[in-house]
């Protein structure tokens, strides 16, 4: 149940930094740790109470209880979608720096709302 | 300080959004349905103890293939974006001497732990996708300790290339000896061998190369735009 609380509280924690926040840095932190969140979630989904992880070893080659294997393959895809996409948008905010020479969003005249 | 509580009771909106999809799925539950089958049946259809692996590359192996693609069209865009801007040279800070001579020896073990992550993918935890990434760590290792250290970014392209291609052409043999694409055309061999599971280490590897050479060149692209001469980018 810790973990359910604990991801939604850092998808809570990252749309705060995603809203509130005018630095472009703390916005990048801030999805990070929504996608950071969103995958902590899927694998406590998937779960099951005194399970493994689902690797068969020599001792138990009859398969125990095994938690769901799915959830944590979706999770390793989604990580390095995740990191792939941060440089990428870290390749952004470098540029806007450049261009504008502030991080402030207020500043940057195309990102005003 | 309105705006701050509108946004607070959107965040709100959206938590309570996601506990009433979670009340559906409660913590610790046995809720499998496809995983049983895949936990049953992974070791007779991929030949490898690690159900996870069996998972990403074989019964969704077409996933991953679109999935390195995401990867690629991002490193690709880093790349253009910060090829339009001019270089030029910048002074930056001489490294660290314990950080120049200590990295010599980690380097060497940083890239041997990578090989061995994902040659071992299909029998422990861990994979191509994290070798790849250990891998890139080597380079930015390198990238901090020497400040006129640069990868030759045509052979990191030619092993990207080889990677993408491996991968492609293994299904496509597949495709032609089995019926379906990235179907498990080789023998499968004794469980807990290294050279076992069929395609599932070729695939792997192919991956590792892939991410590996992917992530140094996303690396490279940064920190050229932080101390580059000009040039090609």
């Amino acid at each position: 149940m810790i973990y359910y609380a604990s991801s939604l509280l850092l998808i809570g924690i990252g749309l705060y930094a995603l809203i509130i926040k005018k630095n472009l840095i703390k916005v990048l932190i801030g999805l990070d740790l929504i996608e950071t969140g969103a995958n902590m979630l899927i694998v406590s989904i998937g779960f099951v109470k005194g399970g493994t992880a689902p690797i068969f070893s020599k001792e138990w080659l009859v398969p125990p209880l095994f938690v769901d294997a799915i959830p944590q393959a979706l999770t390793l895809t989604s990580i390095v979608i995740g990191a792939s996409q941060l440089a990428l948008a870290a390749a952004f905010v470098v540029v806007l720096y450049k261009h504008y020479g502030t991080l402030d969003i207020r500043k940057i005249r195309s990102l005003k709302w | 300080m309105i705006r701050k509580i509108v946004y607070a009771i959107f965040i709100g909106i959206i938590i309570a959004g996601v506990l009433m999809f979670l009340s559906a799925f409660p913590f610790g539950e046995n809720k499998m349905l496809v995983g049983k089958y895949y936990i049953e049946n992974a070791t007779n259809d991929a030949g490898a103890p690690n159900v996870v692996t069996a998972v990403t590359l074989l019964y969704r192996g077409f996933d991953t293939l679109g999935e390195v693609m995401v990867l690629f069209t991002a490193a690709l865009g880093v790349s253009i974006i910060f090829a339009v801007e001019e270089k030029k040279k910048k002074v930056v800070q001489p490294p660290n001497f314990v950080v120049r001579v200590g990295s010599r020896i980690v380097f060497t073990f940083i890239l041997l732990t990578g090989f061995y992550i994902f040659m071992h993918g299909h029998l422990t935890p861990g994979g191509g996708f994290q070798g790849g990434a250990l891998i890139a760590t080597g380079f930015l290792l390198l990238y901090l300790s020497y400040s006129d250290t640069g990868i030759n970014r045509k052979r990191f392209m030619v092993a990207e290339g080889l990677g993408g291609i491996i991968y492609v052409f293994i299904g496509l043999i597949g495709l032609f000896v089995k019926g379906s694409f990235l179907a498990n055309f080789l023998p499968k061999g004794t469980m807990f061998d290294l050279l076992s599971a069929g395609i599932l280490l070729p695939l792997y590897i192919a991956i590792g190369l892939k991410v590996g050479s992917e992530f140094a060149g996303i690396v490279d692209d940064f920190m050229c735009e932080a101390r580059c001469t000009g040039g090609e980018g």
